[in-house]
């Protein structure tokens, strides 16, 4: 039985990744989880320098999900191929690196920096919503998220993943532009914006007044955009937004994702994302698929 | 030493006060490696509950590999809710143990102080420190654990209503008192953690320890949600942010920003 996807060229031993943001650069799940058995770790973004990210509290939890306002702390650039990268180098696993910026030079330097780095793809985070100049707004434009695919295709030594926000009008538009600027492949959903509110305290929930929504309550918006995408663009695509059992995984995979991501469900459960592949499995033999290729995009 | 996800089973339950609640879970892996001040993590049944609830550690029984905790329910339906209507013999998933905890500080005469849903990891803390504990409790109304506590260490209480011992903070029971020591520990709220560091550093008490709380997700350093802001740039983050669930959630008083 084959579990093995391709993504831009690029072989995962499955479909099953890690979202970024929700596993830090795997070192403190590793505890928990053996990431030589993961498709891909997707790191934390990282940015050209480090940063403080937002106040506190920055998270909420809500019915069948939580809100994040972390604003993409990070430790910069250097630090993080010193120290994150030569931990992950020891995994067999392919290594994705989120990147994220301020401004297009941002998200070059660190996209030329990490071209001899022992990365296997890049995903461009151009869709966090917590942070004011972190990517959204390349994101939410059509013509922004062209010009800043284009820039970064120019340089890029690996094939980039172009993280898309749910937060348009029409994502199907986005993806487009993504796809005929040169993005090797695709990654959505990001966070939806949402708003929690302490009646007690009469106050926002999150400093940052907003947040991202994650976890099962978005996965009927994700697994609708995956659709859409999939069947609007020839690259492969990376769903994601909810998945916490194998079954939602599967239902990825039928709507047409390569591979999925595993998000909040790794704060429910530290061993999600290896129980996710060990089901997956076991779907694909009780209902006698050779390779789990047949399942992507088997529902029209 | 390592975290470790295991289904505890309860071995006895009580309630305490209107909303505080009493558990001993059996729990060997997690109690065999336990110290005072870690936390563990406390997963729901409700699958609408995407997150661990962090939990201190009241006392710990390395003998019969159980731990005790003392919580709050925070409100109807909540996971806390939850965790109180489970029965003996009950199981229950959790992860741990999670943080750094306190320094022993062994020998050394130390104040220990606790507010609200802060005093509970005092209670261990007193238990495995050698060395002279002074012992201040700050409640709203009600009192709990005082009689576990009072046989661990000379103890005052302050009461925001006045109903019992001193009317008003816990320091304000300190003042009144003339409390003094070489070492102090601290778990509460802000605004009295606060105070204390304020105490501290006005009476020279360079080992002052406070215990920060935050919100957290994955509890185990990975998501950064539970920071918590550093006077020096931090090793790990490489900014002014320390996690409370990892660098923490004990810090020397000096090292933190309240």
């Amino acid at each position: 039985m084959n579990m093995k996807v391709k993504i831009a060229g690029v072989e995962l031993k499955n479909p099953v990744m890690t979202a970024s943001g929700t596993f830090g650069s795997g070192e403190e799940y590793s505890e928990f989880v053996d990431l030589n058995k993961l498709g891909a770790v997707v790191t934390k973004g990282v940015a050209n320098v480090p940063w403080p990210g937002n106040p506190t509290p920055r998270i909420a939890e809500t019915s069948c999900g939580m809100m994040n306002a972390i604003g993409l702390q990070n430790p910069g650039l250097d630090v993080f191929v010193k120290r994150d990268l030569p931990f992950l180098a020891k995994y067999d696993t392919k290594v994705i690196v989120n990147v994220c910026g301020k401004t297009t030079a941002d998200y070059l330097e660190v996209v030329e920096k990490l071209g001899n780095e022992k990365v296997d793809l890049l995903e461009i985070n151009v869709s966090c919503p917590n942070v004011k100049h972190g990517g959204i707004a390349f994101g939410q434009d059509p013509k922004c998220l062209a010009d800043i695919t284009k820039e970064i295709k120019k340089i890029a030594k690996q094939p980039i993943i172009m993280k898309l926000s749910p937060n348009v009008t029409d994502i199907v538009e986005m993806a487009k532009a993504a796809e005929d600027s040169g993005a090797d492949a695709l990654s959505l959903i990001n966070t939806l914006t949402g708003m929690k509110i302490d009646i007690h305290k009469r106050a926002f929930a999150l400093a940052n007044k907003t947040g991202g929504l994650s976890g099962p309550a978005i996965k009927p918006i994700a697994l609708r955009m995956v659709y859409q995408v999939a069947n609007a663009v020839k690259v492969p695509v990376i769903g994601m937004g909810g998945i916490t059992t194998a079954e939602d995984a599967i239902e990825f995979l039928l709507a047409g994702a390569t591979g999925i991501s595993v998000g909040t469900a790794n704060f429910a459960n530290p061993h999600a994302t290896e129980e996710i592949i060990l089901g997956i499995e076991k779907y694909l033999q009780d209902n006698k698929f050779q390779d789990i290729n047949e399942l992507i995009g088997l529902v029209k | 030493m390592s975290k470790i996800e295991i289904m505890g089973e309860i071995i006895s339950t009580k309630q305490l006060t209107e909303d505080i609640f009493d558990v001993w879970i059996r729990a060997k892996e997690i109690a065999d490696q336990a110290k005072a001040g870690q936390f563990v993590s406390f997963y729901t049944d409700d699958p609408s509950k995407m997150l661990p609830r962090p939990i201190s550690i009241c006392e710990i029984d390395k003998k019969a590999g159980s731990l005790r905790f003392t919580y709050r329910v925070t409100g109807e339906k909540t996971g806390t809710k939850e965790f109180s209507l489970k029965q003996v013999g009950d199981k229950i998933r959790l992860l741990g143990p999670l943080g750094n905890g306190f320094p022993l500080e062994e020998g050394e005469k130390a104040i220990l102080i606790g507010g609200g849903i802060g005093i509970p990891p005092m209670l261990e803390l007193a238990k495995e420190r050698t060395g002279e504990n002074i012992i201040i409790a700050g409640y709203r109304d009600e009192l709990y654990l005082e009689k576990d506590l009072k046989k661990q260490g000379e103890l005052y209480i302050a009461t925001d209503s006045g109903s019992f011992g001193v009317k008003g903070t816990v320091i304000d029971a300190i003042k009144e008192n003339e409390l003094k020591a070489a070492v102090i520990y601290a778990c509460g709220p802000t605004p009295m953690l606060k105070a204390v560091k304020e105490y501290a550093k006005t009476h020279n008490i360079t080992k002052c320890y406070l215990s920060m709380e935050e919100k957290m997700a994955c509890g185990i350093g990975a998501c950064l949600a539970c920071v918590c802001k550093s006077k020096e740039k931090d090793e790990h983050s490489q900014v002014h942010n320390k996690r409370v669930c990892k660098e923490g959630p004990v810090f020397l008083a000096w090292e933190v920003e309240l």
